[in-house]
């Protein structure tokens, strides 16, 4: 039914696709995983008309098709769920589902959203309001919502996050008998579970390259290789640092901030160790490091931060989006290096210059001290962030440490993290890359589902083992 | 070094205020010739009721000096990301603070003290005032533009109902205000002056106090810090709620100052309309500043000319008062105008 023959997309210098082909037949549900950056999300903006590719065609019925603009992908009879439900929170269930309905007579539109909530087997309050209802309620409606407008193909991104097991097996049986209509359905997942008891056929992608395609039923071992890069078979790990008192507790560790919150999280950090979070994006790790840094305080269970000498641990947090999380975008350089060191109260344009100038060099930070951050590139910026790690710091946390940089820069960062790290401090970062991971971390925590489904010693574990768990088979 | 010198900044500024300045002439001259006045006699015969004698020259500075205070009072809450739209308010609760002192004239003390007292007293009014939008906002999640608007209303209710109950006129209460107060109360103020010095000298050293502040101490840097992004300033161990506090309460104490000098030295009693919505104006004034300290004296002086000079229009050119209002109007569109398509151009 649609067909993407060799689709390449380039963002400036960014190669995000290159040369994917993908054909989804009427009457199936057509499977897509990767990992992190592989090109999915591009992808099904490329079909839902966001984006326009750069080369490349789409045929719809063997007709060539432009999709240039949503609107025109929406004429055409594509759809697609989002992640994050699109709609109006503060308006009702049936005010969402009439809004941008060719026909806006509200009898016949109940009539159409209660026909088609039988048929599935959904009960929705059609006068509630819709940021009421839960996330699996919300995608009812727009699914709902798809179908009216006559869509054809059906994309759902990651249409299982965040809702209940009860609302899956429903959205499951939906799917299916939506596919034996005739639908062409597009799952966008990273969950082999899913992808096993749904999809008829599936592509993988890998840094916006075709990694493979399978019909069913599937091989997991071959999946998971395609998905997961080859795996480098010896490890430049430095040795294991010598373990001494815990330093961090988490005691059944609960939250629902976020997508996916936390679930009980068990763990014990010790100093000297270098902790590894994996997991899919968006799966725990960033809460559990806004947890341990006390942004964020636990709705259930403990937190245990050791005092040494009526001292608190040092903390400190190095978010993954630098700019907007870490750095105050408008500041220079040499203002950050005055805000987190002790500076005098009275201050002026040579306050802390001696020691921004230092930093600079010592860092090799692309910039003077009156440069404002915003204008720092990205490798700059996580330097500049090294930089202001006070020398007592105890336990580091850091998200995407190595995120922007080219290999020697993300070299030097853990060269710098390792060698000034206190005897007694530790480290914990959440990282994208496996390889991160496996290379840098003593220890790794699995993420999924807001839960800890994996916790090993990265020495006694393997990239078979924490690439399943990322896909959450343990 | 040189790019940071004070009068590169200073001069850096005025190059830029430049377009904006062209903008704002040429929208309020066609808007004037459209109406068929001369843009010129304009200027001249604002020129002539506010700069042809000291007198005027002076009355024109008894503008300058609460719009100045008002003004430094917004800096503060401007670079703590805030808009304190509570600022009239602020001015009112200074001036009856400032009354209530001036009110006791306990006449054991010598009237300087009294005076001084009042004017403390003032600060504490305002900053008290801002402090309530502050809690409302940090305990109460109220936007400080809605609570302070709300505590404008409560604020011109309270000077009402003392100008009409308590501390109304011997005989009857009226809109012209309290009773005025005894003469050695009142600022000194040498013949031929419409404006106390000692009001004046307030002002500057209010405002050169503001921009040491704002732009030489760590103070100054973590408001800055807070206003730019409040989350991640805890990152640096700065609690922005406390910041926005201390940037509220001082840019009160700065608008309630304002309203105690308006009570002893220009009325020498409390109006209904003592702020006079210099508040207001005051936020405009910043705004054209581009929320930077250095440019504000010259714009509230020009702001000052424009409220001085056009009294003189109805006598001299038939034309209403409400003029300057058009022109400041316009001063402060035509920059966020710039402002807005220069960010615009960078990002």
């Amino acid at each position: 039914m649609i067909q993407l023959v060799n689709i390449y997309k380039t963002f400036g210098k960014v190669k995000a696709l290159q040369g994917v082909n993908l054909h989804v037949r009427p009457g199936s549900i057509h499977g897509i995983i990767g990992e992190n950056g592989a090109g999915k999300s591009t992808l099904m903006k490329i079909l839902t008309g966001f984006i326009a590719r750069t080369s490349g065609s789409i045929l719809l019925d063997e007709q060539d098709v432009d999709l240039k603009t949503p609107e025109s992908a929406r004429k055409l009879g594509i759809g697609m769920l989002y992640q994050e439900p699109l709609d109006f929170p503060k308006l009702s269930v049936l005010d969402n589902f009439m809004a941008a309905a060719a026909d806006t007579n509200p009898q016949r539109q109940a009539e159409i959203i209660n026909h088609l909530s039988n048929k599935f087997g959904f009960t929705l309050d059609l006068s509630a309001r819709q940021g009421k209802l839960t996330v699996g309620e919300r995608q009812q409606v727009e699914l709902m919502r798809l179908i009216r407008d006559q869509c054809r193909i059906l994309i759902l991104d990651e249409p299982t996050t965040g809702i209940s097991g009860e609302q899956q097996k429903l959205l499951f049986s939906t799917l299916g008998r939506l596919r034996d209509e005739g639908k062409a359905i597009i799952l966008v997942s990273h969950k082999l579970a899913e992808i096993h008891s749904l999809c008829d056929r599936v592509t993988i992608l890998r840094h916006g390259k075709p990694a493979g395609e399978q019909e069913k039923p599937f091989d997991e071992e071959k999946l998971l290789q395609a998905m997961f890069a080859t795996l480098p078979t010896k490890s430049s790990r430095p040795p294991g640092r010598t373990t001494g008192k815990p330093i961090l507790t988490m005691e059944e560790v609960s939250t629902t901030v976020g997508r996916v919150g936390l679930d009980r999280i068990n763990t014990t950090i010790y100093e000297g160790e270098i902790i590894g979070l994996a997991g899919l994006d968006g799966s725990g790790q960033s809460i559990f490091l806004q947890m341990a840094y006390g942004l964020l305080s636990p709705e259930q269970g403990r937190i245990n931060l050791p005092v040494a000498d009526n001292e608190d641990v040092m903390r400190v947090f190095l978010p993954a989006d630098r700019l907007r999380k870490g750095l105050i975008a408008g500041l220079t350089v040499r203002e950050h290096q005055l805000l987190a060191g002790a500076a005098p109260f009275f201050i002026h344009t040579g306050s802390g210059r001696l020691r921004t100038e230092q930093a600079i060099a010592t860092f090799s930070i692309v910039g003077t001290p009156d440069t404002t951050t915003e204008d720092l590139s990205g490798g700059n910026q996580q330097r500049l962030l090294l930089s202001l790690i006070p020398p007592g710091a105890r336990l580091i946390l850091l998200e995407h440490p190595t995120r922007g940089l080219d290999l020697q820069s993300g070299q030097w960062t853990w060269q710098y993290l390792r060698s000034h790290l206190p005897d007694n401090g530790a480290i914990i970062f959440a990282s994208p890359e496996l390889e991160d991971i496996m290379e840098q971390a003593d220890r790794v925590l699995v993420f999924y589902n807001g839960a800890i489904i994996l916790d090993r010693p990265t020495d006694k574990t393997g990239y078979r083992e924490v690439s399943r768990a990322i896909t959450g088979r343990v | 070094m040189k790019s940071n010198s004070i009068y590169f900044r200073a001069g850096s500024a005025t190059l830029q205020s430049i377009p904006i300045l062209v903008l704002a002439a040429a929208s309020v001259s066609l808007f004037l010739f459209a109406l068929d006045f001369s843009p010129f006699a304009i200027i001249r015969a604002m020129a002539a009721g506010s700069l042809t004698s000291w007198l005027k020259f002076s009355q024109l500075l008894s503008i300058w000096v609460p719009l100045l205070l008002c003004s430094c009072g917004l800096l503060f809450t401007f670079k703590a990301g805030l808009w304190n739209i509570g600022i009239e308010g602020q001015v009112v609760m200074g001036a009856i603070a400032a009354t209530t002192i001036l009110r006791l004239n306990p006449t054991s003390l010598p009237p300087v003290f009294t005076i001084i007292v009042a004017m403390l007293a003032a600060c504490v009014g305002g900053s008290l005032w801002g402090l309530l939008v502050g809690i409302l906002k940090n305990r109460g999640g109220v936007n400080e533009i809605f609570g302070g608007l709300g505590l404008n209303f409560v604020a011109q209710g309270i000077i009402l109902y003392l100008i009409f109950g308590p501390w109304k006129r011997a005989g009857i209460a009226s809109m012209s205000g309290t009773d005025i107060f005894a003469r050695d109360l009142w600022l000194p103020m040498p013949v031929g002056w419409r404006v106390a010095p000692a009001a004046l000298v307030t002002a500057v050293c209010a405002f050169a106090l503001t921009w040491l502040l704002l732009s030489h101490t760590r103070f100054g840097l973590r408001v800055k810090a807070v206003g730019l992004n409040p989350e991640v300033s805890r990152l640096f161990h700065i609690n922005p709620d406390r910041y926005g506090l201390f940037a509220i309460m001082v840019g009160g104490a700065l608008a309630g100052l304002a309203g105690g000098l308006q009570v002893t030295g220009v009325y020498h009693r409390l109006i209904p309309a003592i702020s006079s919505g210099y508040g207001y104006l005051g936020l405009l004034v910043v705004m054209l500043a581009n929320y930077k300290s250095l440019p504000v004296p010259l714009i509230t002086l020009f702001f000052a000319w424009l409220a001085a000079g056009s009294i003189q229009l109805p006598i001299m050119l038939q034309i209403d008062s409400s003029l300057s209002g058009v022109i400041q109007g316009a001063c402060v569109l035509s920059a966020l105008l710039v402002h807005g398509l220069r960010k615009q151009r960078k990002g």
